[in-house]
């Protein structure tokens, strides 16, 4: 009943295995597999165009037909995930980092410091994330570098927000102020109390941003804005083939799907780590 | 008439380590009809919260009900779903847990979470829930009442929140109400105020309660029937009267053996050899602390305490009085608006950060709630290796050998070095942070309530523990509670707090007996004692009657007990500055009666 002993031990996660999250890890571990070792066994280059034939049915030209170029969808399948999936992961890592450390700064520093960028962080995240992409990269331009970074630093404003809170709640803990009485540096507090604590709900996170960041890439790419042509991203075949559609080609189809199974096998992981953090004996009993 | 609550041949078993089902609950029967107090006592580990919980058709995790029927207003509670389930609780059977820290959620202000279950079933209109939350909060003798729902719960002191929790339960006006030891960690005072609270409420709403506890003294007031367990079974049941007057079975008299005298009947040899004469290790003189930035939050005024080297200094007083806000002003986590702390005669600065290492090393503070005081993510050797980096500094097989010395010390088996928070128990884990507190071989350790959040027989043999160091290691205490019988068991010297001022101190012996300041004397008299009619007589009383219900009243002229005082003189009193009145060697008492009317 007492919020330590709610912290799952080893023991406690290996008998819970739910069939939601096999799954889910298997769906996961499937699109891992195809990032790293799909190029390499890719029939052709993403660029190659193999027929001249636009929009060649599945089994025709190679396992997934043509694209409207007579490129192959299934080389360029596989490619687009390493570059889709290293993207989101990439902006993902960037995002974490920065938001993490400003929300811990945020949360254990004086009142003032943590106003001032809470409000900054509150601006932020006012705007719609993909007006506020489309504002800064027509500003700014449309490289690949820029793209990274708008993202990561629009994406990390939510991370921002929910570090700040969690070391906010650890950090008026008993044991943060045994550390106090030691007097540990404010760094071994936040680096050995707090953050340990934090990283199940902040994993958990990361598994939301990065889906969030695929989806956002991918919407980016098919503005125009992301990956350029020729290289292969889900979010840019999906934009290329779209006239594929009329003609009953699944050109389009197989990168959108690929993204919408991606996306249900890391929400299906995250939901087993939320449900695994969940849930104190006298809070259930009073709702 | 029918039983609210009709619990027949429960049997509940839980998943043991090996992984089999062992029984937990073999066969219990219980009912419970409206208006009616039964009470499930036994120790720890006997299956009365397991059978309390079963009445809102919960289990804890890892058990699961295998036999018997729990009928609740006429429905069998084990054939309805979840969602049948979960409607129920809150609605028609809500619950008081022991851990009321544990039960809030520490991101949300306190009046949300009270009228939370009103809400989710939609029973009033927010603001009229906060409204009879007010109400409730006047009822339940909390301060403040009209500001206290917009507090978030780390503001709140650890016996409001518990307060607190009972109000959250009574806001849907349950039929049947679960109290799970919801007094074990109050003042006596607000105990008495309360029971009898619970005590009117269920009478009044007609409720049906079944109240877990391991206290006698406090069954004894509220219950009209008692259940005694052990180890699952019924050992007997009957009437109050008949089990505390005549109890038939041999577990019930060791039982009723086993209960601790009230405080006032204890005599105390007056050793003659005061204080004056030890050396004094930490002192502090004339601090004035509060929270906040401005003037409005003053929590101690004008304290001053001192503990000699070896000794036992016991600081009691009420909850929300100050007594933690004490020990972390000294451990510098709370800088002083104004005084000074001496350690062996020198000032140190206020913040932990900027005192020397040795200050540091010698001052070691131990908190209440041994769940949220050790990092759940740390293990057992990290918990004890870095105090010992810090402040002995070892080399690395000796610091192993120390880590396993400070577990034997603390009576653990060595082989927990591995072990995380998570796997040990509520008593096992105070150990844990006792032996982080000696492992950097202090001179005094701050114990901040260290057994209020532990049953009886855990914070026994905790209390034991720390005689045995005493008398070992010569380290000294400043032994913080609200539990007056704790502290009569084991201090030399005793302060009491109120309202964050000291209004009596002295050897324990003189503060036990006459002269007392009028607060200790409500304080010693506040202890229950194990006959069914103390609470009545008590309640009854002038002095409590009129009295106690008032809130703790902090404005800053005159005596700060003069709302609360039975024997306050008008005009005077609530006027003039308290004088402070010497007694014997070192006894001293803050009122303006003369010695002849405290001793009465
Ligand atoms: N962090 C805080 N901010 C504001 N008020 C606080 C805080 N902690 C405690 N208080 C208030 O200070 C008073 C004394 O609290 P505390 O020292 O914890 O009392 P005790 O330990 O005697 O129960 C209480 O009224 C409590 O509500
Ligand atoms: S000073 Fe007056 S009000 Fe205060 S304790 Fe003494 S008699 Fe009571
Ligand atoms: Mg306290």
């Amino acid at each position: 009943m007492s919020a330590a002993s709610q912290v799952p031990s080893g023991a406690d996660l290996k008998t819970r295995f739910t069939p939601s999250l096999i799954i889910g890890l298997v769906i996961v571990g499937f699109w891992l597999l195809v990032a790293l070792f799909g190029p390499a066994l890719a029939p052709h280059l993403e660029s190659d165009i193999v027929t001249d034939m636009s929009y060649a049915p599945a089994g025709e030209v190679g396992l997934l037909g043509s694209d409207y170029l007579g490129r192959d969808v299934f080389s360029r399948l596989l490619y687009g995930a390493r570059m889709t999936m290293g993207l989101a992961l990439l902006v993902t890592l960037l995002s974490f980092s920065l938001g993490v450390i400003l929300g811990f700064i945020a949360a254990i520093s004086g009142r003032w410091i943590d106003g001032l960028m809470s409000r900054i962080n509150d601006a932020l995240m006012a705007f719609p994330s993909i007006i506020l992409a489309l504002i800064v990269m027509s500003a700014l331009g449309t490289s690949l570098m820029i793209m990274i970074a708008t993202v990561a630093i629009i994406d990390s404003t939510r991370v921002f927000r929910l570090s700040r809170a969690l070391a906010m709640d650890i950090s008026v803990m008993d044991f943060v102020d045994v550390a106090r009485s030691r007097g540990e540096s404010l760094w071994w507090i936040t680096v050995r109390e707090i953050l340990p604590n934090t990283l199940a709900p902040l994993a958990a996170e990361f598994g939301i941003r990065f889906t969030f960041a695929i989806l956002f890439i991918s919407a980016l790419s098919f503005l125009g804005l992301g990956v350029q042509p020729p290289a292969a991203d889900w979010g840019v075949m999906v934009k290329e083939n779209l006239q594929g559609l009329l003609f009953g080609s699944a050109a389009a189809l197989m990168p959108a799907a690929s993204v919408a199974s991606l996306t249900v096998g890391v929400n299906l992981i995250v939901d087993w780590f939320l449900s695994r953090l969940g849930g104190d004996v006298s809070q259930e009993l009073m709702n | 008439m029918s039983a609210v609550i009709d619990i027949q041949d429960l049997w509940v078993e839980a998943r043991s380590s090996g992984g089999s089902f062992q029984p937990i609950v073999e066969g219990v029967t219980v009912s419970v009809y409206p208006g009616e107090v039964v009470a499930l006592i036994g120790e720890s580990g006997s299956g009365k919260t397991t059978t309390a919980l079963s009445a809102m058709a919960y289990s804890k995790p890892g058990c699961r009900i295998v036999g018997g029927s729990i009928t609740l207003n006429g429905r069998d509670l084990l054939k309805l779903d979840q969602e049948e389930r979960r409607q129920l609780r809150g609605r028609e059977a809500a619950y008081v847990a022991q851990s009321a820290a544990a039960a809030f959620n520490p991101a949300i202000r306190v009046g949300d979470q009270v009228i939370e279950s009103t809400a989710i079933h939609q029973l009033m209109p927010r603001d009229d829930a906060l409204r009879e939350a007010v109400k409730l909060y006047q009822r339940l003798d909390l301060p403040d009442p009209e500001r206290l729902s917009s507090r978030y719960p780390h503001q709140v002191s650890g016996g409001q929140l518990q307060r607190l929790m009972a109000a959250m339960a009574m806001s849907s006006s349950p039929a049947l109400l679960i109290l799970d030891e919801p007094t074990t960690a109050l003042d006596v005072t607000t105990q008495i105020s309360v029971l009898s609270a619970f005590k009117d409420l269920i009478r009044g709403q007609n409720t049906a309660a079944i109240y877990v506890t391991h206290d006698l003294a406090v069954v004894a007031q509220i219950a009209d029937r008692i259940v005694v367990m052990q180890n699952g079974k019924v050992m007997e049941a009957g009437a109050t009267e008949q089990i505390i007057s005549r109890p038939e079975n041999a577990y019930t008299q060791t039982l009723m053996a086993a209960v601790r005298p009230p405080p006032k009947s204890i005599s105390v040899e007056g050793e003659g050899s005061d204080q004056t004469d030890d050396e004094t290790i930490v002192s502090v003189d004339s601090i004035t602390a509060g929270y906040g930035r401005t003037e409005t939050k003053i929590v101690l005024q004008d304290v001053s305490v001192a503990v000699p080297r070896g000794k036992v200094v016991g600081v009691i007083g009420e909850s929300g009085c100050g007594k933690s806000t004490l020990a972390r002003v000294i451990a510098g986590l709370l800088p002083q608006r104004s005084g000074e702390i001496y350690h062996h005669g020198q000032a140190l600065p206020h913040v932990a950060r900027r005192r020397t290492r040795s200050v540091l090393k010698n001052i070691q503070i131990v908190f209440q709630m041994p769940d949220v005081a050790i990092n759940p993510r740390h293990r057992v050797r990290e918990i004890l290796g870095r105090p010992l980096d810090l402040f002995i500094g070892l080399s690395a097989s000796a610091r192993e050998s120390r880590i396993d010395e400070l577990l034997e010390l603390v009576e653990l088996p060595t082989s927990y070095k591995t072990r995380l928070p998570g796997e040990l128990s509520g008593g096992e884990k105070q150990r844990i942070n006792l032996a982080r507190a000696l492992a950097a071989e202090p001179e005094v350790i701050l114990c901040d309530e260290v057994t209020s959040a532990l049953d009886t027989v855990v914070g026994k043999a905790i209390i034991d523990l720390l005689k045995k160091l005493q008398a070992n290691l010569g380290v000294a205490y400043l032994f913080i509670s609200h539990d007056l019988s704790t502290v009569a068991s084991f201090a030399d010297h005793v302060v009491v707090l109120y309202a964050g001022r000291v209004v009596e101190q002295g050897p324990l012996a003189s503060v036990l007996a006459p002269p007392f300041h009028p607060y200790t004397r409500l304080l010693l008299n506040s202890v229950p004692e194990l006959r069914t009619d103390w609470l009545d007589g008590v309640v009854a009383s002038k002095a409590h009657l009129d009295h106690l219900g008032q809130a703790v009243d902090s404005s800053k002229v005159g005596c700060p007990f003069f709302n609360r005082c039975a024997v306050a003189v008008n005009d005077v009193c609530n006027r003039r500055d308290v004088p402070l009145r010497q007694m014997a060697q070192g006894h001293t008492v803050a009122c303006h009666l003369e010695l002849d009317a405290l001793r009465e």
